[in-house]
């Protein structure tokens, strides 16, 4: 029931994440959707260890995960500094070339 | 159900980081999002990545996020969708559909050999040095980026424009003087 349960939120937060990811257009907050998306990844392996009974597996592969999740925020977090410094703006809109 | 609070939070936590206007304030948003999610991972009984994610996630990437705003200014964000909204619900919605059906039933083991005898040190460091080393470098290109984080473009652009300008000057010299050869044979 717990892990139903478990399961039910990590499935509720990765729908937040990816619907954020979806609509969301400022390079900011695409980070924090991105971050929101992560965090479930670091919960979801932890439970699926404790389902399966190889708890040490799932906790290291969430620390994998937390650290990558950490390195790509400052990659994003960087690049939206630039891209604030070179565009003026945070839309990603404007950083499509293509139409022009 | 004791996790159903926390739960129900979290998701709370992530709708408001979401939808929030200002910038900073969706930062403190996924701050609490990364504090509901160690506490659940405390009680789960994974302390190491409890306390990892508490001073990791809710500490220094908040950081980082009220850095990068200060620096480039909390301007208020229009939630105007970048998709239609009823295309991003419904991609959500058959995504989820389908993990549902991954997932559930759940696959849980009847009698799961808990490895008791191992700890989450002797299987992160013996049993899994490649994911250390590949952290290692994880961490590496968060310096860079880091580095790309402070980096201020001004001081070289001013460097350039002076290196321009010094260049451009004798070739204008140059051609000022040749100008006057010209006069002189005509």
């Amino acid at each position: 029931m717990t892990e139903t349960l478990l399961l039910i939120g990590i499935l509720a937060l990765f729908g937040v994440g990816l619907y954020g990811m979806m609509i969301l257009h400022n390079f900011i907050k695409l980070v924090i959707a991105l971050q929101i998306l992560t965090k479930t990844a670091v919960l979801a392996f932890v439970i699926a260890g404790e389902m399966n009974g190889q708890i040490q597996l799932g906790q290291s592969l969430a620390l994998t995960v937390i650290v990558a999740d950490t390195m790509v925020a400052v990659v994003g977090l960087a690049l939206a500094v630039q891209v604030r410094r070179h565009f003026g703006t945070l839309d990603i809109r404007a950083l499509s070339t293509l139409k022009r | 159900m004791e996790f159903l609070p926390l739960l129900i939070g979290s998701v709370a936590f992530a709708v408001f980081a979401v939808r929030a206007v200002r910038l900073l304030h969706a930062a403190l948003w996924l701050a609490g999002v990364s504090i509901l999610i160690s506490l659940m991972l405390y009680r789960l009984g994974a302390w190491e990545i409890a306390i990892i994610e508490l001073s990791v996630g809710a500490g220094l990437v908040t950081v980082l996020f009220v850095f990068a705003i200060a620096v480039i200014g909390d301007e208020a964000v229009s939630v105007r969708s970048l998709t239609p909204k009823s295309l991003a619900a419904a991609l959500t919605a058959a995504v989820l559909i389908l993990l549902c059906l991954f997932l559930f039933p759940l696959p849980v083991e009847e009698n799961p050999t808990v490895q008791v005898e191992t700890t989450f040190a002797v299987s992160f460091w013996q049993d899994r040095v490649l994911d250390a080393l590949l952290q290692v470098m994880l961490i590496f290109a968060g310096v860079l980026g880091v580095m790309g984080l402070l980096d201020d473009p001004k001081p070289r652009v001013a460097a350039s424009s002076a290196a321009q300008a010094e260049n451009t000057a004798p070739h204008d010299e140059e051609s000022i003087a040749d100008s006057h050869l010209e006069e002189e044979r005509v």
